[in-house]
């Protein structure tokens, strides 16, 4: 296995490579470094000596790819994409655009990120997987066609429908919590409780049917026959039996998903004010800071190639069949 | 005949933990929600540490990005800055048109005009070849607490280190144990302005500056030569147009006259900076924690900052060592009867802590707001906009509260910005540019086609003025009344400015030699090229544009851009009709005027200049230079009134307005009037803070039936399930299986 992982890991860096190149270009394509300067130096008085000392200042004066005026190495070496590229493989992610340094605020904003995310992650596996098992068990009755309705109805409704009626009715007509906002330590709770409900909520749809899906291919199966013909409970045969063999498809989409809940969510931390990854990214995004932009997906890449390996990994923990060469 | 019992007893042992644990998670959430109190279980806020006046607010739509006061220039973090620093001037809070009025100074500058030997003039010489600003500062200034100032037993900085590691606890400010002060001394502002100049900050001041104090561009290169590493100590420097005469009084020299000097004395960019404070600031490895002026500032101000988190708050608390200061005895008319002389010569400041939360979203601000957790709908903007309809009723007598918000006791705040937003002509533009009376009469008839007051009505809510002339209200040069309309496009009936008719418009397109539309020569339509930027107009507003213009027959075709795209079609000239806008710096009409004086236009000065209309008439930019260089008085205002003439006459914009906002307040909220340039505003709010909690805990009594809603429909919902389970568990085969 160790073998395994260091070849994944090797393959890794291609990969990092590509989406780190794919980004470059994609900002680049529609921010130059002069409208990269004219952002962060504001509308008034931005005069071209301005500009060029914002551009020297944050190392935006060379040329992109390819410095024809150097010589040797330095040809590839002294351009924006070399030096700023470099340095995300050291995890050295620099200064963002307007001079904050990137670990430390990546470090700060991926604990609020992680204190909505996590609950809502296991909170919602958890109800899905309850919700279909139970969905399974009255197969094929007028509850199971009416589950399948309500989680087709739940799936056709826009996610920023559960935010902003979750906003609504629980925290501006009820009043039972804040409506937004997010405060570290004992007060936490009451800031989490409504976007963690809604992100469960919202879904509960598209996760309790699909693994209805998949429950109900595992509930055909003569091993089940076999457990129930034994006398074995419905609920021993739901989560004893039926739950562990529809884990590897489970497994797949989800373990793949667990580094990557540092990064938060775009929505949610967004209208909930929780100040997390996912808004520091949507706020760099608005504010044209690449230093941030290139940072973020390149933290998001190794923890989607982590997220991969460590999916793989559980597959030999869920089927001991499986090995990994 | 089978019975499935077999492993009934431990199936049925997990049902019931399963039930006492829901039933336990229900009661126990209830309890801990309900406590035994009639607080609100929805306050956003922490408790505060201690019983200070602590005012709540919000920064929105987004943190500051900079909190430097050299490189600092926008107004949402001119919010901030203003607070913590005191520059030499101020305004009064309450007289309009505005007034300047001294702040760190102890008197207004003292202005010396001299001739190239330096020799001096007298004070009504226009052609002096230098100013000097005499400034004396006052004797109670002193520096807030602050670790930079912290000194050991033999005097020496205590927090001064010679690499990383040895400061590597401390992340932020409140880390330090130990804080100094000192009193502001006069090298304090030349130090400041120093700052400015090192091309290593950065300042947005620095290019405009260099134009008038003397020596600031050789300063600006012989820094721009030196090696850097570390911190520079910028006294070691001279510089030519500044002086320090003793500890209370500094001299800056100036080129030439510029009486509006006077007025960025009154920005931020001219406040105080401590160099013992740059010193600590370039500690090693300090800026790897964002332990930097741009985000820890350190002023002599009302204010100071103790929490700075962009990504959540910004928390304010009192200066214990500001300068004894008071609530103004004076006002403009009306100011007494608003009650905002009620606290007339009492000290201030009257708040004692602000917060101001992080709100990127409406519905979150404007709820919170109702709930009574915010003071006030917003600082740098009202936050109204998103909300109209919710908040307010548009009546006979204009805009007022809904039936809601005046239950509420909430007040509004109208503030017309000292700003003006505009859709100019591109002079040079073949079509609809150029000086000839044609011309004129073309850009005439698109003018008066185009219904501004109908415009800001449907689409900005009434929320702006339609504008008359290029200087907004508050301002000298601008006038209210028959006299202040454009005889151009308008008439004065029965008290009011009325747009003349559309036929004037077909008719002076017809003698422009577009008869309906159409090109008297060609036959062709007339077609007109509309730059815009793309995040600020909707298809709706481009709809009514094309239906406002087809009145005359003239077709409109948009070119959306974001604002870099647009930005450099008014670097190049390539537009015909662009949108723009302008907020003033400082309440003097030069500060509009010169958005059409010549050499501002980008063409010529081949810069970001201010004439995208590429307007040239030197008329108009003679009388300029004249304007720039007079004091206030009825000479200069004449001259203002001619260069308003010249714009009206020559149709160089399209329409333009004056932004108008409405501010909300809660009732516990004194003293509320908006100052439409300066942000230092927040010592003169007093806060009723019993009555705040008061409204706050009758507002805000959470609704619980729906938990006991939710708790019963899960009973009912999972009761079936059960029972349907058991059902099952105790069938036979046989019945299953029928």
């Amino acid at each position: 296995m160790f073998a395994y992982i260091v070849r994944r890991l090797l393959y890794a860096i291609p990969i990092l490579v590509g989406v780190n190149l794919l980004t470059f270009l994609l900002f680049f394509v529609v921010n130059s470094p002069d409208d990269m300067a004219v952002s962060q130096l504001g509308e008034k008085y931005v005069t071209p000596a301005a500009i060029q000392a914002w551009k020297e200042k944050n190392g935006y004066d060379k040329p992109l790819f390819v410095n024809a005026q150097a010589a040797g190495a330095a040809t590839l070496t002294d351009t924006i994409f070399f030096t700023k590229s470099v340095r995300l493989f050291a995890f050295d992610f620099g200064r963002s655009e307007s001079g904050r340094d990137i670990t430390t605020d990546v470090s700060t904003r991926m604990w609020p990120s992680l204190a909505v995310a996590l609950p809502t992650f296991a909170v919602g596996i958890w109800v899905n997987i309850c919700v279909a098992l139970m969905v399974v068990m009255f197969h094929a009755t007028r509850l199971d066609r009416w589950a399948v309705f309500g989680f087709v109805a739940l799936m056709s409704i826009s996610y920023l429908f559960y935010i902003i009626g979750g906003q609504y009715l629980v925290a501006k007509s009820w009043k039972l919590v804040p409506i937004s906002g997010f405060h570290g330590g004992a007060q936490a709770w009451k800031f989490l409780l409504l976007p963690v409900l809604v992100g469960v909520v919202a879904g509960i749809g598209s996760g309790a049917r699909w693994y209805r899906t998949l429950f109900l291919e595992e509930a055909n199966q003569d091993y089940v026959r076999t457990a129930r013909a034994k006398g074995a409970s419905e609920i021993s045969i739901l989560f004893g039996h039926i739950l562990p063999n529809a884990l590897i498809p489970i497994l797949t989409g989800v373990v793949v998903l667990i580094p990557s809940l540092f990064m938060g969510s775009l929505l949610i931390e967004s209208f909930f004010g929780i100040p997390g990854l996912g808004s520091y990214m949507l706020d760099a995004i608005r504010s044209q800071d690449f230093a941030i932009v290139r940072s973020m997906v390149f933290i998001g890449s190794i923890l989607y190639i982590v997220g991969l390996i460590l999916t793989d990994i559980s597959y030999t923990w869920a089927d001991p069949r499986i090995r990994l060469n | 005949m089978f019975r499935s019992t077999g492993n009934r007893a431990p199936g049925l042992r997990r049902e019931r933990q399963l039930r006492s644990g829901c039933l336990a998670a229900v009661l126990l959430g209830t309890a801990a929600l309900c406590g035994c109190t009639d607080k609100p279980w929805n306050n956003p806020h922490p408790p505060p540490p201690d019983e200070r006046v602590t005012y709540y607010s919000v920064m929105s739509p987004a943190p500051p990005k900079h909190l430097d006061p050299a490189i600092s220039y926008a107004s949402d973090e001119s919010l901030y800055l203003m607070q913590i620093y005191e520059p030499p001037m101020g305004y009064h809070f309450l007289k309009r048109p505005y007034e300047l009025q001294p702040a760190a100074l102890a008197s207004p500058p003292q202005v010396t005009l001299l001739d190239a030997a330096g020799q001096a003039l007298p004070d009504d010489a226009l052609d002096a070849a230098f100013s000097r600003y005499t400034l004396r500062l006052r004797q109670d200034l002193h520096y807030q607490p602050h670790p930079a100032f912290a000194r050991d037993a033999g005097g020496a900085p205590l927090y001064l280190f010679d690499s990383a590691e040895a400061g590597a606890k401390f992340h932020q400010i409140p880390d330090f144990p130990r804080v100094g002060d000192r009193p502001v001394h006069a090298n304090d502002y030349v130090y400041a302005i120093k700052r400015l100049a090192d091309p290593l900050n950065g300042s947005p001041m620095l290019g405009f500056m260099s134009h008038y104090i003397v020596g600031m561009t050789a300063f600006s290169e012989q820094l721009a030569a030196l090696p850097r590493d570390g911190w520079l100590n910028l006294d070691d420097y001279p510089m030519a147009g500044l002086e320090v005469v003793d500890a209370h009084t500094l001299t800056i020299t100036i080129m030439g006259r510029y009486p509006q000097f006077v007025y960025w004395l009154a920005m931020h960019f001219f406040s105080p900076i401590a160099p013992e404070v740059d010193r600590f600031y370039h500690n090693p490895g300090f800026a790897d924690r964002n332990l930097t002026l741009d985000w820890w500032p350190v002023g002599s101000g009302p204010y100071m900052m103790v929490r700075n988190d962009p990504n959540s708050e910004i928390v304010l608390e009192r200066n214990p060592n500001y300068h004894s200061d008071y609530y103004p005895t004076e006002g403009a008319p009306g100011d007494r009867e608003a009650g905002l002389l009620q606290d007339a010569g009492k000290p201030i400041p009257f708040v004692e802590r602000a917060v101001f939360s992080l709100e990127k979203e409406v519905l979150p601000l404007w709820t919170k707001f109702l709930q009574g957790y915010y003071d006030r709908s917003g600082e740098v903007h009202g936050n109204t906009t998103g909300v109209f309809d919710q908040a307010f009723v548009v009546g006979p007598d204009g805009v007022a509260l809904s039936d809601d918000l005046a239950d509420h006791h909430i007040t509004m705040s109208p503030d017309v910005k000292p700003g003006i937003y505009y859709y100019g002509f591109n002079m040079r533009d073949p079509v609809v540019g150029g000086y000839s009376e044609d011309r004129r009469k073309l850009r005439r008839a698109l003018q008066i086609a185009f219904d501004t007051e109908e415009y800001l009505n449907i689409f900005y809510k009434g929320n702006g003025i339609a504008a008359q002339n290029l200087i907004p209200p508050g301002i000298p040069g601008h006038l209210e009344g028959a006299a202040g309309i454009n005889p151009y496009t308008h008439d004065w009936v029965d008290g009011e400015a009325v747009r003349q008719p559309i036929e004037v418009a077909r008719q002076l397109l017809a003698e422009a030699g577009y008869p309906n539309g159409r090109d008297a020569r060609t036959g062709e339509p007339l077609k007109i090229f509309i730059d815009v930027q793309s995040q600020a107009i909707g298809n709706t507003s481009m709809n009514w544009m094309d239906r406002i213009f087809s009145q005359i027959g003239v077709q409109v075709e948009f070119r959306p851009a974001d604002w870099n795209r647009t930005r450099e079609k008014l670097l190049t000239g390539n537009t015909q009709i662009y949108s723009h806008g302008w907020l003033a710096d400082y309440p003097d009409p030069e500060n509009f005027l010169f958005l059409l004086y010549g050499p501002e236009s980008p063409l010529l000065c081949e810069c970001d200049g201010a004439n995208n209309s590429n307007y040239d008439n030197p008329e108009y930019d003679e009388l300029f230079r004249q304007v720039r260089v007079l004091p206030p008085g009825e000479q200069r205002a004449a001259l203002v009134a001619r260069m308003v003439e010249l714009y009206r006459r020559d149709a160089v914009w399209m329409f333009a307005y004056y932004p108008k906002d409405i501010y909300l307040n809660n009732s516990w909220v004194h003293n509320t009037k908006r100052h439409g340039i300066s942000k230092d505003t927040l010592k003169y709010l007093r806060l009723d803070t019993r009555e705040r909690e008061r409204r706050q805990i009758q507002w805000n009594q959470p609704v619980t039936w729906p938990l006991y809603a939710g708790a019963a429909v899960l009973l009912v919902t999972l009761l079936p399930g059960v029972l349907a389970y058991r059902r099952r568990q105790n069938a036979t085969a046989r019945q299953e299986h029928v």
